[in-house]
C-alpha cells in the first residue's frame, strides 16, 4: 500500500492540451474519486497514473518511487476498466491467472491466489466459465477478482459501475466500499457520477477541461463548492444558482433577487470585505434544494432560516419529498418540500430559506466570494 | 449479407413473384452455363464435341480427357500434362499465403493498437498499394529477382505474391482489429503482457473469422494469379493458370477442346471447392476490398 | 531501458512490411517513370530522352487501338454490370426462397481464374464448335453467331465474358447496401402510400449512392488493369483488334523489346487508376474519420 502523488502534470494529444497542471495527493489507504463530464481529462488522468498513457510533463509518485518512463506492469497498480476488458478466450480462471503467468509464478502459488480471491468475491462457482457466460456483475466481480489478486499498491477503477443497471449498481458500490474499508488499499477511482462520488470517496477531485476544480473531501466538495462549475456539477438536483443584487441596508448586507410578478425578495448575505466588493453589483447566489423547504420543515438546528413568499409554478411528488418549481432571479428553482407539505400551485407560499447553507459566486470569475 | 430480416420486399401478386422467380432461375442457368459447358464438354469424346451439341449432356461418358488433362497432355514442350503445374501452385500458393496473412496481422496490430505518429500515413501508403497496375512493377521486379537468384523460380514467386498481397492482408486485419477493444490490450499490459504476448494470447485467439476471410482471399488471388506466373516463372515454376494458358492457346496439333475443358476444370477446382465451403468468408473478404474505412 | 526498447517493438514489427512496400511499390513507380523517360529497349539503359516515348507512344496505332477498346470495354463492362447487378439485387431482396443457393450461384465466377473463364468462354463463342455450331445442329441453319472472329466484334466478346464474370459481385455489393437500408424509411414511405415500385425509384436506390460509387471504383480499376481474359480470350486478337493497354504494355516490354514505351504505357494506366482511387480514398478515409 502506498500514497499516491500527482505532481504538476500535463498531458498533450498533438496541439490539444487534455490535462494543464493538475496537483493532486491521496494517503496511503485512501479512495480517491476522479469526477466530472465526459471529455474533462478524468480517464486520461487515470491512463496517465497506470502509464497506459506518456505524460507530458510533472510527475506521478506511487509511494516515494517517481514512475515515469515505468511499464505498467512495473507500477504496482491493478486497474479495472470500464468494458471490464475479459480476455474472451480465456476462463475466468485464466483472466485472473493471466498476469501471474507471465511474471511465472509457480501453479501452486497462482492456485491458492486463485482460490482467495474466488472466495472474497464469491465467484468460486465461475471458475471454469468464459466470460461470455457471465451477467454483468459477475463480469464486474470477475475484473475485480483479476486486480485483487495483484496485491498492488494502488487499484484504479476506470467507471467500473457504468455498464450495470441502476439496481446492480447501487449493489455493486456498497461492494467496492466494503473491500476497500477490508483491504484498506488505495484507490483510484473514475467516475462521471456525482453520487458515486460524494458516496465512496474520501477525497474528491472534480476535474472540468483538463483543470482540477476543487479537491477535498466530500463534505467540502458538496457544502463548501470552490466556484460555480463545482456547485453545479455535484449534487442531484443541482444547486439553485440564483442572480441577484447585493445591496446594503439597515441590518447589513442583502441580496435582492426579482420573483414573480415584478415582485421581489430579499435575503440576508453575511458580511465581509470580500462581499462588499461587490455592493451595487450582480451576485450569484448558490442553495441547494434541501436547503429550500416548506417552513414546518426547515431544519431546526439551524441558527439563520429566513422564510420568503415564492410563487410555487409546480410540483413533482417523489415519494420521500415534493420538489416545488417556483422561479427567482429569472431561473427555475427547485425547492425541497415535505412529502405531505400543502402547496397550492398558481399561488405565493411561504418557503423557508436555510442561510446557514448559502453560498455566494462573482457571476464574472463563477468564483466563491468568501 | 447478414441474414437479418428485411421488410424491403415489395408487396407483390402471384404473377409478380412468378416472374421474379423466372428471371431468378434464367440467371441462375446464365451463371451456370459455362460451367456446364465445361463439365458436360469434358467428358465427352472429341467426336462427339466435333459433331454434337455443345450444350448437350454426353451420350457417352468418358473420363479419358481428365486423365489426359491431368498427367499426360502435351503442355508447352513436355507430355507431363498439369499435375507438375499444379503442385508448383501449390508450392507456391502456401507459403505466400501463410507470410502474407501473418504479416498483414502483426501490420493490424501495430497500425490500431500501437498507434505511433505517422500511422495513418504507414496506412494509407501500404492501402494505396493494393490498386497499383501491376504492369508499372513487372519491370523493375525481373532485375530485382535476377539480382537475387531467385528468377523463375517458385521462392521468387512467393516472394512476389507476399508483398503485393501486403496490402490487402494489412486493411482486413487493420479494419478487424480496430473493432477490438483496446481495454483487452490494455489490461494485458497491466498484466505484464510485451507486445508479442498480446498478440498471441490476446488477439489471434479472437482473430478466427478475419483469418479465414484473409486466407481466402490471399489463396484465390495467388491461385488465379497470371500476370506474375506468366512474368517470372520459368518452365520447371510455372503455375498452373499459365500452363493452362499454354495448353489451350498452343498452335500445334489437334484442338482437344474436351481436354481443355478438364484441364480448366483442374485449375479451377481449388478456388471453387474453397468458395463453396466457406463462400460466406469469400464474400466478406471481397465486400471489405470493395468498402474501405 | 528494456521499457524503452519495447516502446520500439511495434515499429521494429511494422518496418519490413513497410520497406518492402515503399521499395517494390512506390521505389518500382519511380523506377519504371524514370526508364519511361530513357531509351530502353531489350534492356534497361540511362540514357535521358524526355518524354520521346510518350510522344511515340501516342503515335503508335495499337497504342490508341488499346486506348479505344478500353473505352468501349470500360464503359459497357461498367455500365452493364452495374445495371445487371442492382437488378439482380433488388430481385434477390424479394424474400427469395433458397436466396442463399442464388447468390452463391451468382457470385462463384468470382473465385475462378479469368484464364479459366476464357477457356469456357473461348470455345462457347467459337462459331466452329459453340453457340453457332450448337444452333446449327438445333436445325437453325441461318444462324451465326462469328463475333469473336470480328476485328469490329471481337471486343464486344470480352465484355460479355467479364459481365458474367464480375456481376455477381457488384450484386452482392448492392444487396448488402439493400439490406442497410432502414426499414422504418420504407414503412414510413408505405404509409404515405408509395408503391412499391416507386419506394424504389425514389427512395431506396437514390439511398444506394455510395454503393455506386464504390462499384463504379471497383469495376473501373478491374478495367484498367483487364489482362488475363483477352489473353485466354483472343490473345489480343484477331490481329490487333482485342488490344488493351494491359495487353500492349506486356507485348512492347517483353516481346517487341521497347521497353522505353512499354514502361510509359504502364505510367499512363497508373494515372488512369490513380485519378479514380487517389480521391475515392481520401473521401472514404474523411468519412471513416468524421464517423468517430
Amino acid at each position: 500500500m502506498a500514497s499516491l502523488t500527482i505532481d504538476k502534470l500535463t498531458k498533450s494529444f498533438g496541439a490539444v492540451d487534455v490535462l494543464k497542471g493538475i496537483d493532486l495527493e491521496i494517503e496511503d489507504g485512501g479512495f480517491l474519486v476522479l469526477v466530472g463530464p465526459s471529455g474533462c481529462g478524468k480517464s486520461t488522468l487515470l491512463n496517465c497514473i497506470a502509464g497506459l498513457e506518456k505524460t507530458t510533463s510533472g510527475e506521478i509518485r506511487i509511494g516515494d518511487r517517481n514512475v515515469e518512463g515505468l511499464h505498467p506492469s512495473k507500477r504496482d497498480i491493478a486497474m479495472v476498466f470500464q468494458s471490464y476488458a475479459l480476455y474472451p478466450n480465456m476462463t475466468v480462471r485464466g483472466n485472473i491467472s493471466f498476469g501471474m503467468e507471465i511474471r511465472g509464478i509457480a501453479k501452486a502459488d497462482q492456485d491458492r491466489a486463485i482460490q482467495e480471491v474466488a472466495d472474497m468475491l464469491q465467484i468460486g462457482n465461475l471458475l471454469d466459465r468464459k466470460p461470455s457466460q457471465l451477467s454483468g456483475g459477475q463480469r464486474q466481480r470477475v475484473a475485480m477478482g483479476r486486480a485483487l489478486v495483484r496485491h498492488p499498491q494502488v487499484f484504479l477503477f476506470d467507471e467500473p459501475l457504468s455498464n450495470l443497471d441502476a439496481k446492480l449498481r447501487v449493489d455493486m458500490r456498497t461492494e467496492i466500499k466494503r473491500l476497500h474499508s477490508r483491504m484498506g488499499t488505495t484507490i483510484v477511482y473514475v467516475t462521471h457520477d456525482q453520487i458515486e462520488a460524494l458516496t465512496l470517496a474520501t477525497k474528491i477531485a472534480v476535474l472540468e477541461a483538463g483543470y482540477l476544480q476543487q479537491f477535498g473531501t466530500p463534505d467540502e466538495i458538496y457544502n463548501d463548492p470552490a466556484n460555480m462549475f463545482v456547485a453545479d456539477f455535484m449534487g442531484s438536483p443541482s444547486m439553485n444558482l440564483i442572480e441577484g443584487r447585493l445591496t446594503a441596508s439597515a441590518d447589513g448586507l442583502e441580496v435582492v433577487i426579482d420573483s414573480h410578478d415584478d415582485r421581489s425578495i430579499s435575503l440576508p448575505v453575511p458580511d465581509s470585505a470580500a462581499m462588499r466588493q461587490h455592493l451595487d453589483h450582480s451576485i450569484v447566489f448558490g442553495i441547494r434544494p434541501e436547503a429550500m423547504t416548506d417552513p414546518d420543515g426547515a431544519d431546526r438546528t439551524s441558527s439563520r432560516v429566513v422564510t420568503r413568499d415564492c410563487y410555487i409554478e409546480v410540483s413533482q411528488p417523489a415519494g420521500s419529498d415534493t420538489f416545488a418549481l417556483t422561479k427567482l432571479g429569472g431561473k427555475e428553482c427547485i425547492a425541497r418540500f415535505r412529502a405531505d407539505a400543502r402547496i397550492e400551485l398558481g399561488s405565493f407560499s411561504p418557503v423557508s430559506f436555510n442561510m446557514t447553507k448559502a453560498v455566494f459566486f462573482d457571476p464574472s470569475t463563477k468564483e466563491r466570494i468568501r | 449479407m447478414s441474414a437479418s430480416s428485411q421488410d424491403n420486399a415489395l408487396q407483390t401478386s402471384g404473377i409478380m413473384r412468378a416472374m421474379i422467380y423466372a428471371l431468378l432461375i434464367f440467371f441462375v442457368i446464365y451463371y451456370l452455363l459455362p460451367l456446364w459447358i465445361m463439365i458436360a464438354n469434358s467428358l465427352k469424346p472429341l467426336e462427339e464435341i466435333h459433331s454434337g451439341d455443345m450444350l448437350a449432356p454426353p451420350r457417352s461418358i468418358t473420363f479419358e480427357p481428365w486423365r489426359s488433362a491431368w498427367s499426360t497432355t502435351q503442355v508447352g514442350v513436355e507430355a507431363t500434362g498439369l499435375r507438375p503445374y499444379f503442385i508448383n501452385s501449390i508450392l507456391m500458393v502456401v507459403p505466400a499465403v501463410v507470410l502474407s496473412t501473418f504479416l498483414g496481422a502483426l501490420n493490424g496490430y501495430v497500425l490500431t493498437k500501437w498507434q505511433f505518429r505517422g500511422a495513418n500515413l504507414v496506412f494509407g501508403l501500404m492501402l494505396l498499394a493494393c490498386f497499383i497496375p501491376f504492369q508499372i512493377v513487372l519491370i523493375p521486379m525481373a532485375r530485382i529477382l535476377g539480382m537475387l537468384g531467385l528468377a523463375g523460380t517458385i521462392p521468387g514467386l512467393v516472394m512476389v505474391h507476399t508483398i503485393y498481397g501486403l496490402g490487402f492482408t494489412t486493411l482486413f486485419f487493420r479494419n478487424y482489429y480496430a473493432a477490438f477493444p483496446t481495454e483487452l490490450v490494455r489490461a494485458a499490459q497491466i498484466d505484464g503482457a510485451s507486445f508479442f504476448q498480446v498478440f498471441w494470447r490476446i488477439l489471434v485467439p479472437s482473430s478466427g473469422p478475419i483469418i479465414v476471410v484473409t486466407i481466402i482471399w490471399q489463396f484465390t488471388n495467388v491461385w488465379n494469379d497470371f500476370l506474375f506466373g506468366a512474368s517470372f516463372s520459368s518452365y520447371d515454376s510455372t503455375p498452373i493458370t499459365v500452363a493452362l494458358n499454354n495448353l489451350v492457346n498452343s498452335s500445334t496439333g489437334v484442338k482437344e477442346y474436351n481436354v481443355h475443358f478438364a484441364g480448366a476444370i483442374l485449375a479451377a477446382l481449388p478456388t471453387l471447392i474453397v468458395y463453396i465451403v466457406s463462400g460466406r468468408y469469400f464474400v466478406r473478404g471481397l465486400m471489405a476490398g470493395a468498402v474501405k474505412g | 531501458m528494456r521499457d524503452r526498447l519495447q516502446e520500439w517493438v511495434p515499429r521494429i514489427v511494422l518496418a519490413p512490411s513497410f520497406a518492402a512496400i515503399v521499395i517494390f511499390v512506390y521505389g518500382f513507380i519511380l523506377y519504371t517513370g524514370w526508364l519511361s523517360l530513357t531509351d530502353s529497349r531489350m534492356l534497361p539503359n540511362n540514357e535521358f530522352i524526355g518524354l520521346a516515348n510518350y510522344e511515340k507512344l501516342f503515335g503508335l496505332r495499337h497504342w490508341n487501338v488499346a486506348l479505344k477498346n478500353l473505352f468501349i470495354f470500360g464503359t459497357l463492362y461498367i455500365v452493364i454490370s452495374s445495371a445487371l447487378g442492382l437488378f439482380l439485387a433488388i430481385l434477390l431482396d424479394q424474400q427469395i426462397r433458397n436466396e442463399g443457393f442464388i447468390r452463391t450461384v451468382y457470385l462463384y465466377p468470382m473465385a475462378i481464374s479469368f484464364i479459366v473463364t476464357g477457356v469456357a468462354w473461348k470455345w462457347f463463342l467459337d462459331p466452329g464448335i459453340g453457340l453457332q455450331n450448337t444452333m446449327h445442329q438445333w436445325g437453325w441453319q441461318s444462324f451465326e453467331f462469328t463475333w469473336i472472329k470480328d476485328r469490329n466484334l471481337a471486343i464486344y466478346t470480352i465484355v460479355i465474358a467479364a459481365i458474367w464474370q464480375s456481376s455477381g459481385y457488384v450484386m452482392a455489393m448492392f444487396l448488402a447496401g439493400l439490406r442497410g437500408v432502414d426499414n422504418e424509411v420504407i414503412k414510413a414511405a408505405q404509409v404515405d402510400g408509395a408503391s412499391g415500385f416507386l419506394i424504389y425509384r425514389r427512395i431506396i436506390i437514390p439511398m444506394m449512392r455510395p454503393v455506386f460509387l464504390s462499384a463504379f471504383v471497383v469495376l473501373t480499376h478491374l478495367a484498367i488493369k483487364s489482362y488475363d481474359l483477352i489473353v485466354a480470350m483472343t490473345g489480343g486478337g484477331p490481329g490487333r483488334a482485342t488490344e488493351m493497354p494491359a495487353t500492349f504494355m506486356y507485348s512492347y516490354t517483353f516481346t517487341r523489346n521497347q521497353m522505353g514505351v512499354g514502361a510509359s504505357s504502364a505510367i499512363i494506366m497508373l494515372i488512369m487508376i490513380f485519378s479514380i482511387i487517389v480521391p475515392y480514398l481520401y473521401s472514404e478515409i474523411r468519412a471513416g474519420r468524421d464517423k468517430k
